[in-house]
């Protein structure tokens, strides 16, 4: 009796397995990634800019480096947010924009992508994000443009004499051809850089150091692409730009110990080889200048809390001193988990913060009027930390 | 009694689809380690196992525990490719470090990372694996063995000789084409006296890790996108391995002696990204452990076993890639552990165990602003267990006391726990042949020292991952059958876990540096399903099958405000499943297993991004087993991957395409 009950059990389980196995979904050919679209629900006011890049990391080893659009080219129409365009603009790149976007700058008609683990450069067309060329950069972390040339910081140089460590190296790439045709070695993993009087000047962050010795600034002559001098600042320089009066701004990340991350301003002598610095005791993370505002975000660990602080502001150029200690009031900004780059139209200061969140999913993008007034939010890619405008 | 015993042994390791080969061999010390052990009601497991025997295994046709384990139901592995690659396993979606793997009855640990690599455990010596969820239902065991939430225990092969011969001499040599692996083994087993016995195992193993791997995308119109095949690189790798045991007996017990070392250098292949197809890590591993046991009936009513280990782990990590980061750190890790357990036959069929085990172990590294943690660690256990014809009944209590010191830190304040569990299984037709099971309980995991002290990146105010699990099944199974029909059975369980405090990475300050919190909350409702099936349609002719499916609904539940609240945890696919099927006529076997796991997704939000394919592949082994003279020889070969898929198990780590493999086996 036992048996005759068993069989028919055994039959029913065996079919139902055999039948969950067959439900189960079977593979289906790998699409190339679509992007997709969402209305911000915000208005576009016309002017020069008709567009913005957004740059998403990915994290490392995933290839998920993406690139979003915002269309802001109507008059009075509504703002739409295109996510991830680079795989359906690009169909045959193989494993789509690769591995950890670290910057994004337009260029006349040509938009350049520092694609950091990917170890490459990717220039596509500024107004239809099209791949042009593909510049092979070891290691490399940002880029800036001089005239004819653009130059892109690698973290890839040679060993130090008499050490171990690799310096790293500013890459100069003709513009027109795509071609690397010179190069020049600065100090420990190099970031961003700005042109000022005809030299480049290169944040050095010492990154891979242990001992957080680095803390200067190269300065490279333009002309005969050689460095000249260093300038010391503080250890781990990341962002350098320049305002219109001709100094430059470094933030530092500190040692994440006893040395606080720093804002810092570089007046610099009439041979622009030296400099006097003043400190600003503020942490920032990302900054933008427009006019003589500084807008900038920062966020701080606080070991006593186990928490991150959040900060933001502008600071007046000219007088290097804080102007305002945030940048809005309103509600919505407490919503951003970790604010990772800030952009500013330099047009209408109407402001764009972007949220990294917990870095292992979607981001956001924010965006606020010039008088701080929130006005969207949409989802990004992953750790959206990079932004660049697209004009007429 | 005893013959009693064996038969519910045989019901209860249902998995077990070749039980008479392996009751042929039993040998006298098996005995030992069989039957005393099981004739003991705390002995014998209230839920059974899981279980994959030596024969099944061989046919498989794997080469590590890991990929052997592929066919248990409630397991998810993470496999990052080729034979060098890491991989782990996860049961019921908890997450690696809630399991424990036992190896001869001693717990791999891994107080560094969690989860030792199972890829580094070769099969060539395994007799057998069981997977058991909860925790081994036998109460007469180490204090330890209580606290996972789920434990693997892998056995190798104990020693059996035949009548008038003194030794055995196995020797196997195989070829993988898939990175084009060479592996060679040999098993040496000497009677050295009627109570003692020992066997001594090596191995070798070499392959330059290349295969072939392809990628490619589609239009929408189905045109192709793109379409590239590469050869991996960088996953080149040798391992030798080398074991010796003593197994003795002696009067009313038996004790076991272990030397065990793992040496190998390997390429880290890396996740195959846009622009980058090679990559410069490599590991040295030198892992060295000894262990011992021995078991002892004092009387008819009281056992002891006295278990000890020490593990010298030696781990050097190098990135010599010139475009990342140049890295060069060595980690060494040791373990001291002993044990005493004792159980106690209270009244027949009701018995009572204690067992205390204490551990201790240590981290160095050359790492910048190393604190070099140290942790003490104390079990108690108490449990109790009733074997009744109708009813049999488990219950555990877990005290478990752990400190750590650590070099220039306030030392982390103790943790102490106590967790319980509780199983019973019942025959409602008073035959062994139909059983409900039920099982509740609670177990954590202490954060790994490098969730705790890794420079920069540790947090060392972490508490415990906690896991709660509830289970409910059935096994309904018979061998009572007409004589052509061997065994059948099925078991089923539902199941609901949650894991609390679980701990993640989490951003911290500006600028991509991360800290450890526990933050994490997962939710897991899922069901195993097996049935196995084992029939003698001829005289000579066999066919077995087993099936297995695993259904996983393991949501994120950490807060409402992250965008992937409720969604299906990273790597956990909702359905997937294997099947085994085995023939075998005289000397020849056949084997084909199929695998299915079911789509998932690389990272936390269930969005198309992160979506991974489903992937499933069929393996073939045929197995020619022929004896001339006093030598019996086996000669296999197998296709693997036989459609050819091209899939990855982790996102960037494609898996090789079809690839063929073929050993020789001489036995003396």
């Amino acid at each position: 009796m036992w048996n005759k009950a068993y069989k028919s059990v055994m039959k029913k389980a065996i079919f139902i397995l055999m039948a969950a196995l067959a439900v189960a979904a079977c593979r289906e050919d790998e699409l190339v990634i679509p992007s997709d679209t969402q209305d911000t629900g915000g208005n576009s006011v016309g002017g020069s800019i008709v567009g913005m890049y957004v740059l998403c990391e990915g994290n490392m080893g995933t290839n998920k480096a993406s690139v979003d659009y915002l269309d802001l080219s109507g008059n009075g129409s509504n703002v739409v947010y295109h996510r991830n365009i680079y795989p359906e603009r690009n169909p045959t790149e193989v494993k789509e924009l690769g591995d950890v976007g670290n910057d994004i700058k337009v260029n006349g008609n040509r938009m350049w992508m520092v694609i950091n683990c990917s170890n490459m450069v990717v220039v596509a067309t500024a107004d239809s994000c099209r791949k042009v060329a593909k510049i092979d950069i070891p290691n490399c972390r940002y880029v800036t443009f001089d005239g004819a040339f653009a130059y892109v910081s690698s973290y890839v140089g040679p060993v130090e004499v008499g050490g171990t460590e690799h310096l790293g190296r500013v890459y100069k790439v003709d513009t027109a051809s795509y071609k690397k045709v010179d190069s020049v070695t600065v100090g420990y993993q190099p970031e961003e850089m700005a042109v000022l009087g005809g030299k480049l000047y290169v944040a050095n962050s010492g990154g891979y150091l242990l001992d957080h010795r680095e803390k200067t600034v190269s300065v490279v002559d333009l002309a005969s692409f050689t460095e000249e001098g260093k300038i010391e600042v503080a250890p781990n320089l990341h962002r350098l730009r320049a305002d219109r009066h001709g100094r430059l701004w470094a933030t530092s990340r500190g040692d994440y110990w006893t040395e606080p991350s720093r804002l810092f301003r570089l007046t610099l002598d009439a041979a622009g080889t030296s400099a006097s610095v003043d400190t600003l005791d503020i942490p920032v993370s990302d900054l933008c200048i427009v006019g003589d505002s500084l807008y900038y975000i920062g966020v701080e660990w606080s070991y006593e809390t186990s928490s991150n602080k959040i900060g933001h502001g502008i600071v007046d150029v000219a007088r290097a001193e804080p102007l305002a200690s945030s940048l809005t009031s309103a509600p919505e900004f407490s919503d951003i988990t970790l604010p990772y780059g800030i952009i500013v139209n330099p047009e209408d200061r109407d402001f764009y913060v972007m949220d990294a969140k917990d870095y292992l999913s979607s981001g956001q993008l924010y965006h606020f009027r010039a008088d701080g007034t929130f006005e969207w939010r949409v989802w990004t890619g992953d750790i959206p930390g990079h932004a660049a405008f697209v004009y007429k | 009694m005893r013959i009693y015993v064996l038969a519910f042994m045989s019901a209860a390791i249902s998995c077990c689809y070749s039980q008479e080969h392996a009751h042929g061999r039993l040998d006298s010390v098996q005995h030992v380690r069989e039957v005393v052990v099981v004739s003991k009601p705390s002995g014998r497991d209230v839920v059974p196992a899981q279980r994959l025997n030596g024969e099944q295994l061989e046919r498989l046709g794997s080469y590590s525990v890991a990929d052997a384990m592929r066919y248990f139901s409630g397991i998810q592995i993470k496999d990052y490719g080729g034979v060098g690659g890491i991989k782990t396993i996860n049961v019921r979606s908890m997450g690696s470090s809630h399991l424990g793997v036992y190896y001869d009855g001693v717990e791999l640990g891994n107080a560094q990372n969690g989860q030792v690599d199972l890829g580094q455990f070769s099969l060539d010596n395994v007799e057998e694996i069981a997977l058991y969820n909860g925790q081994k239902s036998a109460i007469f065991q180490p204090a330890s063995d209580f606290g996972n939430a789920g434990s693997v225990y892998i056995r190798t092969k104990a020693p059996s000789f035949a009548a008038g011969k003194p030794y055995n001499l196995k020797t196997k040599v195989k070829y993988g084409s898939s990175g084009e692996v060479w592996s060679f083994s040999s098993l040496y087993e000497q009677r050295l006296s009627s109570a003692v016995s020992s066997s001594v195992s090596v191995g070798a193993l070499t392959a330059t890790g290349k295969y072939k791997f392809r990628y490619r995308r589609s239009n929408t119109d189905g045109t192709t996108a793109y379409d590239t095949t590469a050869v991996r690189q960088n996953g080149d790798m040798w391992a030798i391995r080398a074991e010796a045991n003593l197994y003795g007996m002696m009067n009313g017990g038996n004790w076991m002696f272990k030397a065990y070392t793992y040496n190998s250098e390997r390429g880290i292949p890396g996740a195959i990204v846009n622009n980058v197809w090679r990559r410069g890590e490599r590991q040295w591993d030198h892992n060295t452990f000894f262990q011992g046991s021995l078991r002892k009936e004092f009387s008819e009513r009281f056992s002891s076993r006295l278990t000890a280990k020490y593990a010298y782990y030696d781990t050097h990590y190098v990135n010599n890639d010139t475009t990342t980061m140049l890295i060069d750190n060595y980690y060494k890790q040791q373990e001291v552990y002993v044990s005493l357990a004792n159980v106690y036959e209270i009244l027949k069929g009701w018995s009572a165990s204690v067992s205390y085990d204490f551990k201790w172990n240590k981290l160095n590294s050359d790492l910048r602003n190393f604190v070099f943690p140290r942790r003490y660690s104390h079990y108690v256990s108490v449990a109790t267990a009733y074997d009744g014809k109708v009813v049999k009944v488990q219950g555990s209590l877990l005290g478990t006391f752990v400190k750590d010191n650590a070099t220039n830190q306030a030392g982390r304040s103790a943790v102490s726990m106590v967790t319980p569990a509780a199983f019973v299984s019942v025959y409602p037709f008073s035959s062994p042949a139909f059983a409900l099971r039920a099982f509740a309980k609670k177990s954590f995991r202490m954060p790994t020292f490098n969730e705790l002290y890794y420079t920069e990146v540790g947090n060392a105010s972490l508490k415990p991952e906690t896991a709660i699990q509830y289970n409910l099944g059935f096994v309904l199974s018979t061998d009572s059958g007409p004589s052509w029909l061997g065994r059948l059975s099925l078991q089923a369980d539902g199941y609901y876990n949650t894991v609390h405090d679980k701990v993640v990475a989490y951003p911290k300050g500006q600028q991509f540096r991360w800290t450890m919190l526990n933050l994490g909350r997962v939710h897991i409702a899922g069901v195993d399903v097996q049935a196995q099936a084992d029939i003698r349609p001829a005289r000579h002719l066999g066919l077995s099958a087993r099936l297995q499916y695993t259904f996983q609904q393991a949501h994120d539940v950490t807060s409402p405000s992250l965008s992937y609240y409720e969604d299906q945890i990273p790597y956990i696919p909702r359905h997937s499943g294997s099947a085994i099927i085995a023939l075998s006529y005289k000397g020849l076997d056949f084997n084909y297993s199929f695998i299915y796991v079911g789509e998932r997704y690389s990272q936390q939000e269930n969005i198309p991004v992160n979506h991974v394919q489903p992937w499933y592949t069929s393996d073939l082994g045929l197995t020619y087993r022929v004896r001339i003279g006093k030598v019996e020889a086996r000669f296999a070969v197998e296709v693997n991957n036989l459609f050819s898929q091209d899939y990855d198990v982790i996102l960037n780590y494609p898996m090789p395409k079809r690839n063929y493999a073929a050993s020789v086996e001489i036995t003396i």
